[in-house]
C-alpha cells in the first residue's frame, strides 16, 4: 500500500537527499563537460570509490556504536607495508596475503577496542593515540617507503573484470576485481547489522548505553567486536589497495580518514551513535567521490578539495544536529511550562 | 564541608606533585643521557623558543576540554591566520616603505591575524552551541575547512620572504636573553590561569564542563560561554601562528600538523579530563616543559628517527589515561 505518509517518510530520509544531489551533480557535470555518463568515467569513479567505501563500512560500525575511529588509515598502511615487506617472496594465493593483512589489522583494532571498552576512554583520543603509535612504528621502526609487492598480489591487481573504452578521448579504464570484495563486504555487513544479535547490539549500545546494558547486551565485547571489525577491515583493505595500485605506497592513505568520516556523516550516520545505514554510507562515499573527481572535470582547482570536505562534514552534521537541538529545546520548554 | 574542600585540594595537588616528580626525573634523565649537549645554555635557549608554539595552543585546547568539548582545528586556525597576515604583509610592505610605517603595518597584520583567529574560534563555538553539532565533528569539519582555505589562499605553496623587521621583532630578546615568545607564553599562561581560578568566567566554565544541565538551570548563558571559550582558543591559536611564522619567517597551510595530537596529549597529561570540568593549568604548563625536554633530547640522538616521537607521544597519551583511570578507581573505592 502506497499511502501518502509512506511516500513522505521515504522522501524525507537522508538517502533520498543524497540520491537527488548525486543526480543533480552528475547532470551538471554532464552538461559542462559532456564526459560524465561515459563508460570509462563511470568505471573510473567505481575504481576510486572502492577502497574508501570499504573503509566506510568499518567506520559505520564504529559510529553506530557511538565511537569514532581515526586510526584506520594508519592500520591499513601498516598492515599493507608489513605484508608486502615480509611476504615479498611468497608465491601462494593472494588470499593468504589478504588474510594476513586482515589478522594484523584485527590485532591493532582490538587494541583500540580494549582501550575504549575496558576504560571507557573517549574513542577519538584513543584512536588518535594509537594512530600515532602505528604511524610511528611504520615510519620509524620499519622505515617505510615505496616498495614492490609480492607476485600473487601483483598478478591479482592486474586482473580486470572488464574494460570500458572511451572512443572520444581514446582512453580505456579497467574495472578492478577488488569491486567484488566490496560487494561481498556490503552483503556481510548488512547481514551482521540486521540479522544477528551482535549487529542489533551495535545499534543498541550506540543508541543508549545504559539501556543496552540493562537489556542484557555485553557492552565490552560488542565494543571489542566493533573496533576489531573495523581494524580487520582496514588491514584487508590496505593489502587490497596495494594490490590494486600495483605497489606499496604507505603514505598515500594519509588524510583518507577525513573523506571517510565525511562520507559517513553525509550518509546520515549519527556521530552520537545508534543511527545510520549501509545504503546511506555507500551513497555518501559515492557523492564524495563524484564531487572530488568531478571538480577537475568542471574546471575547479584541486586546491578547493579540502574546503569541500570540510563543508560537507559541517553541513552534513548541521542538518540533523539542528533538528535534534530544536526538538530538545522544545521539550525543555514544555517541561518548564509544566513545572 | 571544610573536610571535602581540603580533600579536593589534596587530590589536585597530588596530580601536580606527581607531575613535578616526573619533571625532575625527566630533567635528570636528559642531563645524564646527554650531559654535554642538554645542559648547554644554547640548548636551553632553543628549547625556550620552541615550546611556546604548541604550549599556547595547548592552553587553548585545555580550555575547550574543560567545557567538555575539544578543539581539533587550532593548528589550522593558526596557519590560516598567519597565511592571511603574511599575504597582507607581502602586499603592502616593500623595500621603499619607511621603518616606522613598516612597524605600523606589521602591527596591523598581527591584529588581522588575531581577528581571524577569534572569528575561526567563534565559528566553532557557533556550530557547537547554536546548531548543536558535537564538538569533535564541528572542529573536525572546520579543521578541513580552514586547512582548505589556507591552501587556497597560499596556492598550496610556502609563503616566505617576509619583511626582516617582522623576523627581528618575533625573535627579539628582552634583556638580551629572554625570547619574546617565551614572555608571551608565560604572560598568557598567568592570565588564563587567573581567569580560570579567580574570575566568574572560570567558575562558569568549570560548571558547564562538569554538568551542562546544572549550568543551564543555574541560568548560565551556555551558548555564549561556549562561543567565548572557542573564541579564546582561536585567539590563542592565532598567537601561536604568529610565533611560528616569526620563527621560520614563512607560513604554510600544513605547518605543525603533529601539534594537534601533541596538544591533546599535553592537556590530558596535565590532568585535564577529556570529559570536562576537571583540571587546572599548572599541570599543563609543567607538561609542556617535560615534553620539550624529551623532544630536544630525542633530537640529539642522531640514529633515532624523528618518527619515534610519534610512538612515544601516542604511547604516553594512552599510558597516562590508564594511570589516571587506575588512580581514580582506587580513590573512589576508598570512599
Amino acid at each position: 500500500m502506497l499511502d501518502r505518509k509512506f511516500i513522505k517518510r521515504k522522501l524525507l530520509r537522508t538517502e533520498s537527499y543524497i540520491v537527488i544531489a548525486l543526480i543533480l551533480f552528475s547532470l551538471l557535470v554532464q552538461i559542462r563537460s559532456g564526459q560524465f555518463f561515459t563508460g570509462n568515467n563511470l568505471v573510473d569513479l567505481t575504481r576510486s570509490l572502492t577502497i574508501p567505501a570499504m573503509f566506510c563500512i568499518g567506520e559505520l560500525f564504529i559510529m553506530l556504536s557511538g565511537g569514532i575511529d581515526v586510526s584506520f588509515p594508519a592500520i591499513g598502511a601498516l598492515s599493507m607495508f608489513i605484508v608486502s615487506k615480509v611476504m615479498i617472496n611468497f608465491t601462494g594465493s593472494v588470499f593468504t596475503c589478504l588474510f594476513v593483512g586482515l589478522l594484523l589489522g584485527l590485532v591493532m583494532g582490538a587494541l583500540n577496542g580494549y582501550l575504549v571498552g575496558r576504560f571507557s576512554f573517549i574513542p577519538l583520543i584513543v584512536t588518535l593515540g594509537t594512530s600515532s603509535i602505528y604511524t610511528g612504528i611504520m615510519n620509524g621502526v620499519l622505515k617505510a617507503h615505496e616498495s614492490p609487492i609480492p607476485q600473487p598480489m601483483l598478478d591479482f591487481g592486474k586482473k580486470k573484470l572488464f574494460e570500458a573504452y572511451n572512443p572520444t578521448l581514446g582512453i580505456s579504464s579497467e574495472m578492478p576485481v577488488t569491486v567484488i570484495f566490496l560487494i561481498v563486504l556490503i552483503l556481510i555487513a548488512y547481514g551482521i547489522l540486521h540479522y544477528t544479535k551482535l549487529g542489533r547490539g551495535v545499534y543498541a549500545i550506540g543508541g543508549d548505553l545504559t539501556s543496552a546494558k540493562r537489556a542484557g547486551f555485553n557492552v565490552f565485547w560488542t565494543q571489542i567486536f566493533v573496533y576489531s571489525f573495523s581494524g580487520a577491515l582496514a588491514g584487508f583493505t590496505g593489502v587490497a589497495r596495494a594490490s590494486m595500485m600495483l605497489n606499496c605506497c604507505p603514505q598515500n592513505m594519509v588524510g583518507m580518514d577525513m573523506t571517510v568520516i565525511a562520507a559517513c556523516v553525509l550518509g546520515g550516520t549519527r556521530v552520537t551513535g545508534g543511527s545510520g545505514t549501509i545504503t546511506g554510507v555507500i551513497l555518501g562515499i559515492a557523492l564524495m567521490t563524484v564531487l572530488s573527481n568531478s571538480l577537475i572535470l568542471i574546471g575547479v582547482s584541486t586546491y578547493w578539495q579540502r574546503v569541500f570536505t570540510g563543508l560537507v562534514i559541517i553541513i552534513g552534521t548541521a542538518a540533523s544536529a539542528y533538528q535534534t537541538l530544536r526538538k530538545q529545546r522544545k521539550l525543555a520548554e514544555k517541561q518548564e511550562e509544566k513545572a | 564541608m571544610i573536610n571535602k574542600k581540603t580533600l579536593f585540594n589534596n587530590v589536585k595537588d597530588k596530580n601536580f606533585l606527581r607531575l613535578f616528580f616526573v619533571f625532575i626525573f625527566v630533567f635528570i634523565l636528559c642531563s645524564v643521557l646527554k650531559p654535554h649537549l642538554f645542559l648547554r645554555w644554547s640548548n636551553i635557549m632553543s628549547m625556550c623558543r620552541q615550546f611556546p608554539e604548541y604550549g599556547i595552543m595547548a592552553i587553548g585546547i585545555s580550555l575547550t576540554l574543560l567545557t567538555g568539548g575539544i578543539d581539533l582545528s587550532t593548528v589550522y586556525t593558526a596557519n590560516l591566520a598567519s597565511i592571511i597576515s603574511a599575504t597582507f604583509m607581502l602586499s603592502v610592505i616593500n623595500d621603499q616603505t619607511s621603518h616606522g610605517l613598516t612597524i605600523l603595518l606589521i602591527l596591523i597584520a598581527c591584529i588581522i591575524s588575531l581577528c581571524i583567529g577569534v572569528i575561526c574560534g567563534m565559528i566553532n563555538g557557533l556550530l557547537i552551541s547554536k546548531i548543536g553539532i558535537p564538538p569533535i565533528l564541528a572542529t573536525l569539519g572546520t579543521q578541513q575547512l580552514f586547512w582548505g582555505l589556507a591552501i587556497v589562499f597560499s596556492n598550496g605553496k610556502t609563503i616566505s620572504g617576509l619583511p626582516m623587521t617582522f623576523f627581528k621583532m618575533g625573535n627579539a630578546k628582552l634583556f638580551g636573553f629572554l625570547p619574546v615568545s617565551l614572555i608571551i607564553f608565560i604572560a598568557l599562561a598567568i592570565i588564563v590561569n587567573f581567569v580560570l581560578t579567580k574570575s566568574k568566567l572560570g567558575a562558569r566554565l568549570y560548571l558547564l564542563g562538569s554538568n551542562p544541565t546544572a549550568a543551564r538551570f543555574a541560568g548560565l548563558n551556555c551558548d555564549r560561554l561556549i562561543i567565548t571559550t572557542y573564541g579564546i582558543s582561536g585567539f590563542l591559536a592565532s598567537i601561536s601562528g604568529l610565533i611560528m611564522m616569526a620563527s621560520t619567517n614563512s607560513a604554510k597551510a600544513d605547518f605543525g600538523s603533529p601539534y594537534t595530537m601533541q596538544c591533546i596529549l599535553i592537556a590530558v597529561m596535565g590532568g585535564i579530563s577529556p570529559n570536562g570540568g576537571v583540571g587546572n593549568l599548572k599541570g599543563v604548563v609543567l607538561v609542556v616543559f617535560i615534553l620539550q625536554m624529551l623532544s630536544s633530547t630525542l633530537n640529539m640522538f642522531e640514529n633515532v628517527s624523528n618518527f619515534y616521537r610519534d610512538i612515544i607521544w601516542g604511547a604516553a597519551l594512552i599510558a597516562v589515561m590508564i594511570i589516571n583511570f587506575v588512580i581514580n578507581e582506587k580513590a573512589s573505592k576508598k570512599h
